[in-house]
């Protein structure tokens, strides 16, 4: 299971790589391990403000619906155009080409709520 | 070790456009006796594309083979949690084939349809009574539709106050439908962690003026009573809100505990869940809704009373939610479920729920050492295991394929969310002990496999007409069209 040590992460399996006032978002890779082969993607539009803590979109997999929690407020400037018809790559690779938005960071204080790869690698291993 | 499974004779089939034969047909007419006319050609269309040309005995052959290839519960146990796949009385079947009944017409006028309606009222009336509601309306047409429709009366409700409030709770464990039943009628839904019971004091926190109500399912989609029901209730009635009961799981109490005098102000019924109407692709399903009586006045029209000129549809009703469903409701299905409580009576449907919860505490029981249990709680009308001490990198849905070698219908896997790798086990009242054994063996001779062959397990099943499908695939690339 991987852990990449330049990401944040939240408590809900999302990660987050911050660059130039803009975060990229995503699901972890042990998020995508539990839920298992993913399905179908669903992801909000371009110019949707989006509010930390809320649900922004939705992962399928074949044992289970999930919402996606927006690890940052801000509004997303780009979405990943191929994640509809190729819902795979949140598996086949959650931290690169399975990344789902990207978020203009609208308030640079909430980061600190985040986790590192360590701390999230330990609250993983407690939840299991 | 007994294996319902074999392979016997079971045919193939294909699909009808594979069979269609041009020129083929099921009919015979009888010469023409009146002089031909052509149509005009606006009327004709020309071709009809891609339909199949068959003989009647082609049809039936098509109809009946694709039969066999069904499970139900009248082939065997369907322990199908949360869904309640209970046995079907054939009396009830018996009573709907009544010709009044069968034949009426939903269109003949009030007083020539009394018969019909006194049943309906008499149905509304038990359904009160069993749930310790004011009102009952028959309308909508299944569970999800019954949640709408109490959801909508909620809004309704607080409209007239001055203030619709903007939030709807839902504690983890209610069913999947409530979220987005509550997101129909214009609620942001704030889900509410429970740890298996909702604590009273998890919903005081999340409790404010904003919330119209809360969304519980009792018992909850773990098996498990809502002990605090009571304290929650007040402490949402004390800050203006009011508490919605999914009654799905009302099979676990109903003879025994109402939901009405809980504090609940308004719950919908299953009746193809907890009054043995057909369940699935058997349906229709029917959800009736019992409210609270300051909720009455938002019911849906029309509202079926009874005084001294006979039982009337009353649609007269200013504040009402409006109409929800064509006509009456699914009128065949009210007519089953009022056999079944006439059959069962007051002390019959109370032992049905008896039975629900000692089958499913049976199951419990012989499981529990093999099988780890994430919620110790003591179970009622269903239990829920999970798949973490399945030896043989096995999981939930190796053991429901492998089921099926055995002759049973998988249990609900992965659900409840709550619970990873879930299997949620519903064996309802009417299984007798010899058949819960050999589930039981069936189950713990599964995990056997898994330790010493857990290929059995990941092969499975081996001894259907088709094997393992790729559901991947399936969701990710559906057809869903035939292409010739």
């Amino acid at each position: 299971m991987e852990f990449p040590e330049e990401l944040k992460y939240t408590e809900e399996h999302e990660w987050v790589l911050i660059e130039d006032g803009v975060a990229t978002v995503g699901i972890t890779d042990f998020a995508q391990d539990a839920l298992g082969d993913v399905v179908f993607v669903e992801l909000p539009e371009v110019g949707t403000v989006l509010e930390a803590g809320k649900s922004f979109g939705v992962v399928e997999s074949v044992k289970a619906v999930s919402d996606v929690y927006a690890p940052v407020s801000g509004e997303v400037i780009e979405i990943n155009e191929e994640l509809p018809d190729t819902p795979e790559l949140v598996n086949t690779s959650p931290y690169e080409d399975g990344w789902m938005v990207k978020i203009k960071l609208a308030d640079n204080v909430e980061l600190d709520d985040l986790m590192d790869a360590d701390a999230y690698q330990e609250f993983v291993e407690d939840e299991e | 070790m007994t294996t319902l499974g074999t392979s016997g004779l079971i045919l193939n089939e294909k699909l009808m456009f594979e069979h269609s034969d041009p020129g083929r047909k099921g009919y015979s007419l009888p010469p023409l006796d009146v002089p031909a006319v052509t149509l005009p050609a606006p009327l004709v269309r020309n071709e009809v594309p891609g339909f199949p040309e068959l003989s009647e005995v082609d049809v039936v052959r098509h109809f009946t083979r694709l039969s066999t290839w069904n499970y139900g519960v009248d082939s065997g146990f369907y322990p199908l949690g949360s869904c309640t796949m209970k046995y079907n009385p054939k009396i009830n079947e018996t009573v709907a084939r009544l010709p009044g009944l069968a034949g009426v017409h939903p269109a003949t006028p009030e007083h020539l349809s009394q018969g019909a309606l006194k049943l309906m009222y008499e149905l509304q009336t038990a359904l009160a009574e069993i749930s310790g509601f004011s009102a009952i309306t028959l309308q909508p047409a299944a569970g999800a539709h019954g949640e709408l429709a109490g959801m909508l009366m909620i809004r309704a409700w607080h409209e007239a106050l001055g203030n619709p409030r903007a939030k709807v709770l839902i504690p983890d464990t209610a069913h999947g439908t409530n979220p987005a039943s509550a997101a129909l009628c214009g609620y942001e839904v704030v889900p509410i962690a429970s740890d298996g019971v909702l604590s009273a004091q998890t919903v005081a926190e999340h409790m404010d003026g904003e919330v119209a109500a809360l969304m519980v399912t009792n018992p909850n989609t773990l098996g498990l009573f809502e002990s605090e029901i009571r304290e929650i209730c007040d402490i949402v009635h004390a800050k203006g809100g009011l508490v919605y009961c999914d009654g799905a799981n009302l099979n676990a109490l109903m003879g025994i505990a109402r939901p009405g005098d809980m504090g609940i102000d308004v719950m919908h019924f299953n009746l193809h869940k907890t009054f043995a109407t057909p369940h699935g692709g058997g349906g229709p399903g029917s959800g009736p809704v019992g409210v609270t009586k300051a909720l009455t006045p938002f019911l849906p029209v029309p509202v079926l009373t009874s005084g001294e000129s006979g039982y009337r549809l009353d649609y007269d009703r200013p504040q009402s939610i409006g109409r929800l469903r064509s006509f009456f409701g699914n009128f065949g299905i009210m007519v089953r479920a009022y056999a079944y409580i006439r059959t069962m009576g007051a002390a019959g449907l109370k032992h049905a729920s008896e039975m629900a919860v000692l089958n499913a505490n049976y199951v419990r029981a012989r499981l529990e050492g093999t099988f780890h249990l994430p919620y110790p709680n003591r179970s009622l009308h269903e239990v829920v295991f999970s798949d973490r001490d399945l030896a043989g990198d096995c999981h939930t849905l190796d053991l429901a394929k492998r089921l099926i070698d055995y002759g049973y219908h998988p249990p609900t896997i992965y659900f409840p969310l709550v619970v990873k790798g879930a299997i949620m086990i519903e064996p309802t009242e009417t299984e007798s002990q010899e058949t819960l054994d050999e589930f039981c063996e069936a189950m713990l001779a599964i995990a056997v496999e898994a330790r010493d062959t857990p290929g059995l397990l990941h092969a499975a099943p081996v001894r259907t007409r088709i094997r393992r499908l790729d559901e991947t695939a399936a969701a990710r690339k559906p057809r869903l069209k035939w292409e010739g």
